[in-house]
């Protein structure tokens, strides 16, 4: 029923495909703008924003610093509330947990509060595999789910998607999967909203289970907290009788006073509200409230492998509110989908090779997918120099390539370089032939046109300048350092 | 083969080997001023009523008259158990939750309940579901929710609300109605939750 990003080529590629589709740079565009909008008016509104992400930031880091220590605390307080704590490795084993949850209580289906880490894990996948249907009640997933399509944002994981789009797939699709879209339906949004409502409403009443991730898991307390605007999530952690939340292991926050500051950055970073509609915290089982069933599973799936990694590591911070993505000048042209991932943007640049480790060449096109500007590091809620990373793993996917036996073209210039620059007689004839050939060239243009071979992946979107006719060395021996005219 | 806990746990002491630990709860930074040409009160109905929601003010002798009329006529209105006589004054057909299934509450209309804390910088209502407000499900599945809060309930800001809260109960915060922008980022308000939100302020905000 949903895609799947399995198989997609690398970046570069995918991108070239995003920025010929116009109608999808027209939906983001318009989409990006107005969050950066209302997200610079709710920010600035904050006297002390900068004192906040700094303890944001510093919060996240005490959880990661003893990340043992507080896990090990986080199951007991969570067990002593009554809930049932798994581990998961990987993805794989994760979803055995579900699912055998699931077959446990005979359910042939489950309702889900929108998740990252169920996207990541590919839950609703393993579900359907498995007999059971999972329904995605965010607006945003249940226009991803029923257009059979992929997330490309964080947080509106179907922003590359406009209201006529919408309503076309309401209409064709609701009625096949439960309680059909009206006839009358129209491309406003109140009224998109509305069929939304009344097509989960018979889903959240008859759900027996439902799944969930975690926006935080406080220590101390076995507190989980889901952060959302709809009420969906709301239902599903309400109503149910069987409820299982997936927490990644990064998500732990120490003390339940220490998540004051990350409720504050949160939703003014992510859909730029002063505060969300709904946050919900639940300590393992309410008697007589709630769902009397609960389980927590902890994930790591790469966690582990991304703190291993001490420029890295902070990429743990996140979370989630999509700030990046929305600022970042080349996701807003090319989309969430080009970068291959549930998590696109400059935090899915770091994010996947940080979790996947390098050496997929799709992987490995990430931490190039930037210009390097800085915008995200400015708007991180949790300071992660996003900039610092990527250049970090560029390198790390250049090391992976030293023992290459076919050397990239890039490694051979650079071989070159080094070459030239290693003897300075060497390097002078060099400048010599080159100044000959800026002379040549010049006469036609000062601007090399396309270049033929590797080097044309450069002129194709940029000007090569043709080689000066006077080395800089020439320039400075004839004007003794410009102190004669010249 | 060892456990996916021992394994995990081992991996990330290997991760942190080099990692010192800090044993210092993080301080947060103050929150933000009451605007004084507003005080207290004003600024939370203000920032409640810019969500969309309705707020009003009334005395403590006028509470059973501003609950009825936040009420369309004849609506059938669930209470939580706990629901104090002053609020219970003004509902005509209230009915009490003594567990109704979620598709019992889906036909009922509105819900009223009061709260724990108002939280004004950000137009926030904490709802920690003690008898006067009930179970999370019934102020969730009825279209109108009519929250009674009182004067002194009232704190300027999130840090101030934090030590209020005692987090082994459920906590619901709520600011504004239900509400979504996945539709161009154009926020919209009404899907799930509540699509009315109703809010009566009680009393004066205490001196201080």
């Amino acid at each position: 029923m949903t895609g799947t990003f399995v198989g997609m080529p690398a970046f570069p590629t995918a991108a070239r495909e995003a920025l010929a589709d116009t109608q999808l740079r027209h939906n983001l565009a318009h989409a990006t703008g107005v969050i950066r909008g209302k997200r610079a008016a709710v920010v600035g509104e904050v006297e002390n924003w900068e004192d906040l992400r700094l303890a944001g930031a510093a919060v996240k880091d005490r959880a990661l610093r003893d990340l043992d220590e507080q896990l090990v605390r986080l199951e007991e307080s969570l067990t002593a509330r009554g809930a049932v704590v798994h581990w998961a490795r990987d993805a794989e084993e994760a979803n055995r947990i579900v699912i055998d949850v699931a077959r446990a209580h005979a359910v042939d289906e489950v309702v889900k509060v929108k998740s990252m880490v169920t996207q990541e894990i590919g839950l609703n996948e393993a579900l359907e595999a498995a007999g059971v249907a999972a329904w995605e009640t965010d607006l945003a997933e249940l226009i991803v789910q029923l257009g059979g399509d992929l997330p490309s944002h964080i947080l509106v994981p179907a922003i590359h998607r406009n209201r006529a789009e919408i309503r076309e797939i309401f209409l064709r699709r609701m009625g096949e999967v439960g309680r059909p879209a009206p006839d009358d339906l129209t491309d406003e949004p109140a009224v998109l909203a509305g069929a939304a409502r009344e097509h989960l409403r018979e889903k959240f009443l008859r759900a027996r289970m439902a799944v969930s991730g975690a926006n935080f898991a406080i220590a101390d307390t076995g507190t989980l907290v889901v952060v959302e605007s709809e009420g969906n999530g709301r239902m599903c952690l309400t109503l149910p009788e069987v409820l299982v939340s997936i927490v990644g292991i990064e998500k732990v926050v120490p003390s339940w006073a220490e998540l004051d500051p990350l409720i504050r950055l949160l939703p003014r970073s992510s859909t730029g509200e002063r505060m969300n509609p709904y946050t919900s915290t639940w300590t393992g089982i309410s008697p007589g409230d709630g769902p009397q069933e609960v389980h927590v599973v902890l994930l790591d799936n790469g966690r582990t492998r991304a703190l291993a990694d001490d420029v890295g590591r902070q990429a743990l911070r996140c979370i989630r509110c999509s700030a990046c993505l929305n600022v970042c000048p080349v996701y807003e042209r090319t989309g969430g989908h080009a970068y291959g991932s549930v998590y696109p943007g400059p935090i899915g640049a770091i994010l996947n090779p940080l979790l996947k480790g390098t050496g997929d060449p799709q992987t490995d096109s990430l931490p190039y997918a930037s210009s390097l500007c800085g915008a995200c590091f400015e708007a991180c809620p949790v300071r992660i120099d996003i900039p610092e990373v990527l250049v970090h793993l560029r390198s790390k996917v250049v090391d992976s390539h030293r023992e290459d036996r076919i050397p990239k073209p890039e490694a051979i210039a650079f071989r070159g370089a080094a070459w030239a620059f290693a003897d300075e007689r060497r390097l002078g004839r060099l400048e010599k032939l080159s100044g000959v050939a800026g002379k040549v060239l010049r006469r036609r243009s000062p601007v090399v046109g396309r270049i033929p071979g590797p080097g044309a992946a450069w002129t194709d979107a940029r000007d090569l300048p043709a080689p000066p006719t006077e080395s800089f060395r020439e320039w400075w021996n004839r004007t003794d350092g410009g102190k004669a005219d010249g | 083969m060892a456990s996916a806990r021992d394994e995990i746990l081992g991996r990330i002491r290997t991760a942190l080997r080099d990692v010192e630990p800090d044993a210092e709860p993080v301080l947060s930074p103050p929150g933000a001023r009451v605007p004084e040409a507003l005080g207290l009160i004003d600024h939370f109905a203000e920032r409640v009523a810019d969500y969309r929601a309705t707020v009003v003010h009334c005395a403590p002798d006028g509470l059973a008259t501003a609950v009825a009329a936040a009420l369309p006529v004849g609506s059938r209105v669930v209470v939580p158990a706990g629901l104090p006589e002053a609020v219970l004054a003004g509902i005509t057909h209230p009915v009490r939750d003594d567990g109704l299934t979620a598709s019992e509450l889906d036909l009922v209309d509105a819900v009223v309940t009061c709260a724990r804390v108002g939280i004004a910088e950000t137009g926030t209502i904490v709802l920690d579901h003690e008898p006067d407000q009930g179970r999370r499900a019934i102020t969730l599945v009825p279209d109108l929710h009519v929250c009674v809060v009182r004067a002194d309930q009232v704190v300027p800001d999130v840090p101030d609300a934090f030590p209020l809260l005692d987090p082994v109960r459920p906590l619901t915060w709520i600011s504004g109605p239900s509400a979504t922008s996945d539709i161009e980022l154009d926020r919209v308000e009404g899907v799930h939750g509540p699509r009315h939100l109703y809010v009566i302020v009680v009393g004066s905000a205490p001196s201080r």
